[in-house]
């Protein structure tokens, strides 16, 4: 229980940091990537201000020997820089540039973008889907 | 309804910034134009930074309670994989969904509507599905927890993502 509301906060910060920074507004996104055109710097500050907080977290969370309601940390394990990884966040670009959303601002905006956000999300889910079967069936 | 306040942009921006016309110097100065509201302004950077702020403390909230990497995708694409990262992932996505919904009833502004018509947007979020499972990871989990922990994969993901995104922005523009 306490596990789940702690999520949920931290999931609510989430969502209020990307509103306060602007990248609930597609148009945003894509004037930050029209970098030969009218440039809008707001997603490199918002991505500066969360590095600049989460590297040092990081730091100090290694050296606790397990978070606070869990086993261990889930670091992640894959290593290698492939074709899968390269290619997989190329296309990632495409629809991120075409659309000026990305996963998390897409779900915080199903009610505040709607019609677009509710669209985009039902297609991101059904592309995770077919793509994690294919994955799977691969493995 | 929301799409009027980007509609002057979408004529003044072509006209007067154009690719070259609108330099580098008088962007960084915070020059104003109809429909736009970029440039360096004090509030810019504030709420820019301010904001990133906040996913950075919600990205440590969820690595010192749960120990997981809050990327976006990652916990998506895995919601309804079993196990002791489900709580985690349900609770992280309610947060994130119920904030946005309320976020939107208080500030409807703080929303803008799509920059492109509902076909290309379906065919948008399928590639965001697709090449984010694929790369594991998307701006949350490769562009700020895996570029804070200095992961070598995030930052090859995050060069990728960027250059294919600004070409595509190249190629169709900003807005429908």
């Amino acid at each position: 229980m306490i596990g789940f509301a702690l999520a949920a906060i931290s999931g609510a910060v989430f969502a209020l940091g990307l509103a306060l920074g602007g990248m609930t507004i597609p148009a945003k996104i894509t004037g930050f990537l029209d970098i030969g055109g009218a440039w809008d710097p707001a997603l490199a500050f918002v991505m500066a201000g969360a590095i600049a907080v989460y590297a040092p977290a990081v730091r100090l969370l290694q050296r606790r020997p397990r978070p606070l309601v869990a086993e261990r940390y889930h670091w992640p394990t894959p290593r290698a820089i492939d074709a899968r990884l390269v290619g997989g966040a190329a296309i990632f670009g495409v629809g991120w540039g075409l659309s000026g959303y990305c996963p998390g601002p897409a779900l915080a905006s199903l009610t505040g973008g709607a019609p677009s956000a509710v669209v985009f999300v039902a297609a991101m889910i059904a592309g995770t889907a077919v793509t994690r079967a294919a994955l799977g069936a691969r493995r | 309804m929301r799409r009027r306040v980007l509609e002057p942009a979408i004529t003044s921006d072509r006209q007067r910034a154009g690719s070259q016309s609108f330099p580098l110097s008088e962007r960084l100065a915070g020059a104003a134009r109809p429909g736009y509201d970029g440039g360096v302004t004090l509030a810019v950077v504030v709420r820019g930074l301010g904001g990133g702020a906040l996913i950075g403390l919600a990205a440590a909230i969820a690595l010192a309670v749960h120990g997981r990497i809050a990327g976006i995708s990652g916990i998506l694409g895995r919601a309804l994989d079993g196990g002791a990262g489900r709580t985690f992932r349900f609770g992280f996505l309610a947060g994130l969904v119920a904030t946005g919904v309320v976020v939107a009833a208080i500030a409807p502004s703080a929303f803008g509507g799509g920059v492109r018509g509902l076909p290309a947007l379906a065919v948008a979020g399928a590639l965001v599905g697709i090449g984010t499972t694929l790369s594991n990871g998307c701006t949350s989990g490769h562009g700020v927890c895996g570029l804070a922990r200095l992961s070598p994969r995030s930052f090859a993901a995050v060069a990728a993502f960027m250059v294919t995104a600004a070409i595509t922005v190249a190629l169709v523009g900003p807005h429908a």
